[in-house]
């Protein structure tokens, strides 16, 4: 059964929140043997609907880490995360995973496709989980590949496509089910300049269109396409 | 269970198995497909052993229903009554009647011998059959070792079973003896009771059936005459039924001659009640250890597919976490390892169904595994074997779910990161 807030109609008769993702006090520890390191040291932070946000900071300052709090992969060991008004800490696992379906859309550094699947299947299939038909799931994905430059490689699967294709696919199925929020970890970080630059023309036509997104990047670059930058320091923000 | 998630589960699992290494599914099939002719053909052949004896016991032997003397009596009384009640039954095809004496069969009966030597000397069950007749309810002929059958002319000639001399079954103790230096055309003195002749061998009987190869087998009316029979009674009455009945159809008989009070005559039994105990029991001891052995087929096909399994879900344990990270339910990822486990065993089934009816049974059916006690066939009814094929399927359904559930389980990032 799907937590009354999952519900998009639902929530659609809600008040929105200005703010699609809020933290309060995030933290994160990790505990090896007997010692306990603090990744994240009491975050606060607050994204606009609609707003395309870099987070940047140097290794291991924890930017990566904040992004799995917030996009639900992992569980903070203190503090509140508030996505477009719900509190993550009232979901079970399981409505965890239905919010991170309909609601969230994953681009990950090393595009993260799943090599059994077509291009067409990787980005189709988030799709008949949210029980959409085959055929209209088929066509989304067909559209959503076409929108990405990849009409052409539809067929194809993941080993048949150069690094920047896997990414674009990545992006197709992130964003195929039209997230309220869409997370990039490093999107960039294995491409070469063009295809690098032909993601970034993606998210900034995604954003154009409204699309709230989180991406972390070491590259200052592509962290000045954003509205805004959110620097990570020793685990707080800067 | 939610349909969606057998859709998508399915989806997954189509794919990965289209996908995966022809060879890695070829063998993991090769497997499923050993492990489930192990499960049948093991415990087949084990009870086909017995069971080729039981139906050897009733086609050369006692036929579908068998009548004999009562302990207490010499002889079948009202044969010729009990007769005409089988001749008047539709049902029954043939009936051979005979003779049977116990009675000795000497070798050395010219020879004079020392008073310490001992004759080549033998008890056995004499026969007197009528040859014909025989021929139909026990294709006797057919076994013959050496020699030639009995004609209506062989006033003179015996056919001997195997089981009673030497050369074919070299025990010798006190209980069992044998006939040593026999040979066709050795002349022989047969004697039941004060009656004897003398007779030659013209045919040695081996059918691996102890009831035919421990008897002398003679022409009815000679065997009547060394009996001293004045009557009509006879002291065995096989009985052949229509096949095309079914076994139904001998119990009906049966219960015909029980109508008419014969049971205060002879004894009555239909094949399967005169079926020796410790064949049944033998049969019962070798299923169970059919299933004892075929158990650890099982049991190795299971760790074989947890194996399986369990490497394909560890390597894939990032394609797993990433397929959690997008949303895709845990429980959809599970029921894919359980469809591709049900696809290598039902394909591992289906081959296998297909060797066993389709060559073995056939096969051994033809060319039946040569035992000393019976021409071992392969038994393997079809229920039984599908009762295997689902008990297969369900152990590796389980053997799949079980790593699948563990990897999992583990943690959604950690297995995106490869931590």
């Amino acid at each position: 059964m799907t937590h009354p807030l999952l519900n998009k109609k639902a929530r659609a008769h809600m008040i929105h929140n200005a703010h699609i993702i809020e933290t309060v006090g995030l933290e994160k520890s990790f505990i090896d043997g007997n010692k306990e390191t603090k990744i994240l040291k009491g975050i606060d932070l607050h994204i606009k609907r609609g707003e395309f946000v870099a987070i940047m900071g140097r290794s291991g300052a924890g930017k990566s880490t904040l992004l799995y709090q917030i996009s639900l992969l992992d569980q903070p060991t203190a503090g509140k995360i508030l996505i477009d008004g719900v509190n993550i800490a009232n979901l079970n696992n399981d409505e965890r995973v239905d919010f991170r379906l309909r609601e969230l859309g994953y681009v990950f550094q090393d595009y993260a496709l799943l090599p059994d699947l077509s291009a067409r299947e990787n980005v189709a299939l988030p799709l008949l989980m949210q029980e959409i038909p085959k055929k209209d799931a088929y066509t989304i994905a067909d559209d959503t590949l076409t929108r990405v430059g990849l009409g052409t490689r539809l067929n194809n699967l993941p080993g048949k496509l150069s690094g920047g294709e896997q990414q674009r696919v990545s992006i197709a199925r992130a964003i195929s089910h039209e997230p309220s929020i869409l997370f990039a970890d490093e999107p960039t970080a294995n491409l070469d300049n063009e295809s690098s630059k032909m993601v970034m023309e993606i998210f900034k036509e995604l954003h154009k269109n409204g699309q709230t997104i989180v991406m972390v990047t070491h590259e200052e670059e592509y962290a000045k396409e954003a509205d805004r930058i959110i620097h990570i320091k020793d685990g707080l923000v800067g | 269970m939610n349909s969606n998630l057998l859709k998508v589960g399915f989806f997954l699992a189509y794919r990965q198995v289209k996908r995966a290494n022809i060879w890695t599914t070829l063998l993991i099939v090769i497997v499923m497909t050993l492990t489930f002719l192990n499960l049948v053909v093991v415990n087949g052949v084990l009870v086909g052993l017995i069971e080729s004896s039981l139906q050897a016991f009733r086609d050369r032997g006692v036929g579908d229903l068998i009548i004999t003397k009562l302990n207490q009596k010499n002889q079948i009384e009202r044969s010729q009554e009990i007769l005409t009640v089988l001749k008047s039954l539709p049902e029954v095809r043939i009936i051979a009647e005979r003779y049977v004496g116990s009675g000795t069969i000497n070798v050395d009966y010219r020879k004079r011998l020392r008073a310490d030597e001992r004759p080549n000397k033998i008890g056995a069950t004499i026969v007197g059959i009528n040859p014909d007749v025989e021929m139909s309810m026990t294709n006797l002929s057919k076994y013959l070792k050496e020699g030639r059958y009995l004609t209506s002319y062989d006033t003179d000639g015996i056919l001997v079973g195997a089981n009673l001399i030497y050369k074919y079954t070299p025990i010798e103790n006190q209980a069992f003896q044998t006939l040593k230096n026999v040979e066709l055309g050795t002349k022989v003195k047969v004697s039941i009771g004060q009656n004897s002749k003398e007779v030659t061998i013209i045919g040695i009987i081996k059918s691996k059936t102890d009831q035919i190869d421990s008897r002398v087998f003679m022409l009815d009316n000679e065997a009547k005459k060394l009996i001293g029979r004045p009557d009509a009674n006879f002291d065995e009455i096989s009985v052949k039924t229509y096949s095309q009945y079914g076994d139904k159809v001998v119990d009906d008989v049966k219960q015909a001659l029980l109508n008419n009070n014969f049971d205060d005559n002879a004894k009555i039994q239909t094949w399967a009640d005169a079926q020796p105990k410790f064949l049944k029991d033998i049969s019962a001891t070798f299923g169970l250890l059919g299933n004892m052995i075929g158990s650890i087929g099982l049991a190795v096909a299971s760790i074989t597919i947890f194996i399986v399994i369990f490497v394909n879900a560890i390597t894939r344990r990032k394609f797993i976490g990433i397929l959690k990270g997008i949303g895709i339910s845990p429980r959809v990822i599970e029921v894919s390892y359980i469809f591709q486990s049900i696809f290598y065993a039902l394909t591992g089934a289906l081959i296998g169904l297909a060797i066993l009816y389709g060559f073995l049974v056939p096969f051994i059916n033809v060319h039946p595994i040569n035992f000393p006690f019976s021409d071992g066939i392969l038994y393997a009814p079809v229920p039984g074997t599908l009762v295997r094929a689902v008990i297969l399927l369900i152990t590796t359904i389980v053997a799949g779910y079980i790593p699948a559930r563990m990897i999992v389980k583990k943690n959604t990032l950690d297995s995106i990161l490869g931590r």
